[in-house]
């Protein structure tokens, strides 16, 4: 029970990551991660719509028909969104503006949805909120690490707090055009699965093909595997 | 701004997949090979540009603020119901999509097989109507945006699953086969892409 309880939490975190290793989710989290700040905003909008959206669908997941149960599903998170984005709007407007549609895309991100038709709707609502969490966290720490990157190497600050002095400004740090651009998450993301998949060797994709060294003859092994 | 420059501004300055990151997850998932590729970024297309005008004509005409005058409710605002009424209106097109198809061109609709049903959660999609809305276009140019971002997306997806069938047969260090190095190859092919704003100014 309590192990069921931890792993549910803690095993998205690395070992389940929803971005590095389902590939789920990931629009978002390169379109936000320009700078800390809109990346921290964006975990917190997405994990409590996770946690939430699991949780009420895990509470009636005994009541919903199996052949409409998408669209439940996607009623249910759409209707979450709305409330985050109209609370966005309310409280924070100017981040709301910097995340533009991003936080009305949570509707079509791919790790609400996955989590609820996969894990919600076959547990109960604490597991599942716990799962819930577990994914947003995950999420999170794809996302913080690719912004914090980004904002340091692109322009010198973290949360907009000045780290390394700019040389416009009198420093001596030039700072990096390519991270304020759009490729660059996608290099830092490849990165980092790369780095991930080093430590955890258990993630590798096995090859589709096996390149033959060149020393054998033709068709004294069977690598070509086609 | 006239509508063909609003085509190649969005297929390519703003090209929905590889400077807006959206609907990186087919993006990813269906690029392995190009014949699956081809048939998706069709997909996209043609719904993109039918779902964006839909969309266009119901935000103008029943959500937006003042938009219910003509029922005497000038003063409602129901543009908060926005989200969810674009997902249902593109879950609606793309199912009337596969019942015209099937019954038209059967041979299309099999080839687009599972594509279909999937572009309901593709983020393209409902990026492409969120972002009409944000920036206020016309009805046409709604179209014509719809239009030019589906294709924008189409030549991307095709674009890397050129690359990735030849990746197939490299020899990457483990830990960077398959998706590492497909992250790596989209962002160069982003990169690439991050010329085309040059031609507008030039």
């Amino acid at each position: 029970m309590k192990n069921e309880a931890a792993k549910a939490l803690l095993h998205p975190l690395i070992d389940d990551n929803p971005v590095t290793v389902q590939i789920l989710g990931v629009c978002s989290a390169l379109a936000v991660t320009k700078s800390l700040s809109t990346a921290l905003v964006m975990c917190v909008a997405l994990t409590s719509v996770l946690i939430l959206a699991s949780t009420t669908i895990s509470i009636i997941r005994r009541h919903i028909a199996h052949n409409v149960r998408l669209i439940v599903q996607i009623t249910i998170i759409a209707s979450l969104v709305i409330v985050v984005d109209q609370l966005m709007m309310a409280f924070a407007y100017g981040m709301s503006k910097q995340l533009s549609v991003f936080v009305g895309l949570i509707v079509t991100n791919c790790i609400v949805l996955g989590r609820a038709e996969t894990f919600a709707m076959n547990n109960r609502p604490g597991l599942s909120a716990l799962d819930g969490l577990g994914n947003g966290v995950g999420y999170s720490l794809v996302l913080i690490t690719v912004g914090t990157v980004r904002e340091l190497a692109g322009s010198g600050t973290l949360l907009g707090v000045v780290v390394l002095p700019l040389t416009a400004d009198g420093g001596w740090f030039v700072p990096m055009q390519l991270m304020l651009l759009p490729p660059s998450a996608f290099f830092i993301i490849g990165l980092l699965i790369w780095a991930i998949r080093s430590w955890r060797a258990e993630q590798v994709e096995v090859p589709e093909y096996r390149v033959a060294r060149a020393e054998e003859p033709p068709g004294s092994t069977q690598q070509w595997t086609i | 701004m006239d509508h063909l420059t609003l085509f190649f501004e969005a297929a390519f300055i703003q090209n929905l997949a590889l400077t807006f990151f959206l609907g990186m997850c087919m993006f990813l998932a269906v690029s392995k090979r190009m014949d699956t590729a081809l048939g998706f970024g069709l997909a996209v297309f043609v719904v993109q540009t039918v779902t964006v005008p839909v969309n266009h004509l119901i935000h103008q005409h029943l959500l937006r603020s003042g938009a219910l005058a003509w029922a005497g409710l000038s003063e409602v605002d129901l543009s908060f119901l926005g989200l969810i009424t674009y997902v249902g209106v593109i879950a609606a097109m793309v199912q009337v999509m596969e019942m015209v198809l099937e019954r038209y061109a059967p041979a299309l609709a099999r080839s687009f097989g599972i594509f279909l049903p999937l572009l309901t959660v593709n983020c393209a999609i409902l990026g492409g109507s969120l972002f009409m809305v944000q920036r206020d276009y016309s009805f046409s140019q709604s179209v014509v945006y719809g239009a030019g971002s589906g294709f924008g997306w189409a030549i991307a997806i095709a674009l890397l699953a050129g690359v990735r069938e030849r990746l197939k047969y490299a020899d990457p260090p483990a830990g960077l086969r398959g998706l590492g190095l497909t992250f790596i190859v989209v962002g160069l092919i982003s990169l690439a892409f991050m010329a085309f704003p040059g031609i507008r100014t030039g």
